[in-house]
């Protein structure tokens, strides 16, 4: 039951500083989906949406950090992922989530397909402030 | 934590952990791309039964460790993706591409085996 999820466990921040963080990363997204109820699918959705926005933390802006929280509105319960970073920012946030996955020649941030499966996704990046992208999903 | 490789006989045989890092995977095409020389291998199996994500990095990973082992006259098959990883990379956009894919280890074998005795004849 969502409402069962300890109010201390309902959030993790983890640090991004090198590729090995990122597997700690999708560990914590995993853990709180299923503390949630999402079932082992969608649980490995939310898994790999934050690999995959973990990953361009580190290829991009190489540190930052990937906040995980469980979020609830309306009744619905759902599990927030927060990716930011001061790193160099997106310059076209628009092309990248244009082109992010095609196996060659695209950008390759991955965020075409991230947006697709999470229900919300937005992204804040500037040259200035680096990026910021929220992600989250509803249990279904 | 680095992927056992297994020999037998004209086979290798990796078997991916859970937690596999970038730094892991790009290690195992290092090794694979030497080992197929060194033992003169005719087909690899990497397994990944036990990952719980597959996502972009290690997907075009495992796209290239098939490259570099078919440069070396080599076949490789993955086997083991679960039914949920197969889910978020059909959800995702995922691809491997033209990489061959098995359900698992004795299907994997046995996908080499239908290729070699396939390019013996061919020979």
């Amino acid at each position: 039951m969502p409402n069962a999820v300890p109010e201390e466990t309902r959030e993790a921040c983890v640090s991004i500083e090198s590729v090995n963080d990122i597997v700690a990363a999708r560990r914590q997204g995993r853990i709180l989906a299923e503390r949630l109820g999402f079932s082992p699918s969608e649980a490995t959705l939310v898994a790999t949406a934050i690999s995959e926005l973990a990953r361009n933390i580190v290829a991009y802006a190489q540190r930052g950090e990937v906040v995980i929280r469980a979020t609830s509105q309306a009744g619905r319960h759902g599990v927030m992922i927060i990716a930011r970073d001061q790193g160099p920012g997106i310059s076209d946030v628009k092309l990248a989530l244009q082109q992010g996955y095609s196996t060659s020649g695209g950008l390759g941030l991955g965020l075409p397909g991230v947006r697709r499966i999470m229900d919300v996704f937005m992204v804040d990046s500037g040259p200035d402030r680096g990026t910021s992208i929220t992600a989250t999903k509803w249990k279904i | 934590m680095a992927v056992p490789i297994l020999k037998q006989s004209k086979y290798l045989i990796a078997t991916i952990q859970s937690a596999l890092s970038d730094t892991d995977l790009v290690l195992l095409r290092d090794a694979l791309a030497e080992q197929v020389g060194k033992f003169r291998s005719r087909g690899v199996i990497i397994d990944v039964t036990a990952l719980d994500v597959l996502d972009s990095f290690a997907s075009r990973t495992l796209r290239d460790i098939a490259y570099v082992v078919g440069l070396r006259g080599a076949q490789m098959v993955i086997v083991g993706i679960q039914p949920e990883v197969a889910f978020a990379m059909v959800q995702l956009g995922i691809t491997l591409n033209s990489v061959a894919t098995a359900l698992d280890l004795e299907e994997g074998l046995a996908y080499l085996d239908g290729r070699l005795r396939h390019a013996q004849r061919g020979a």
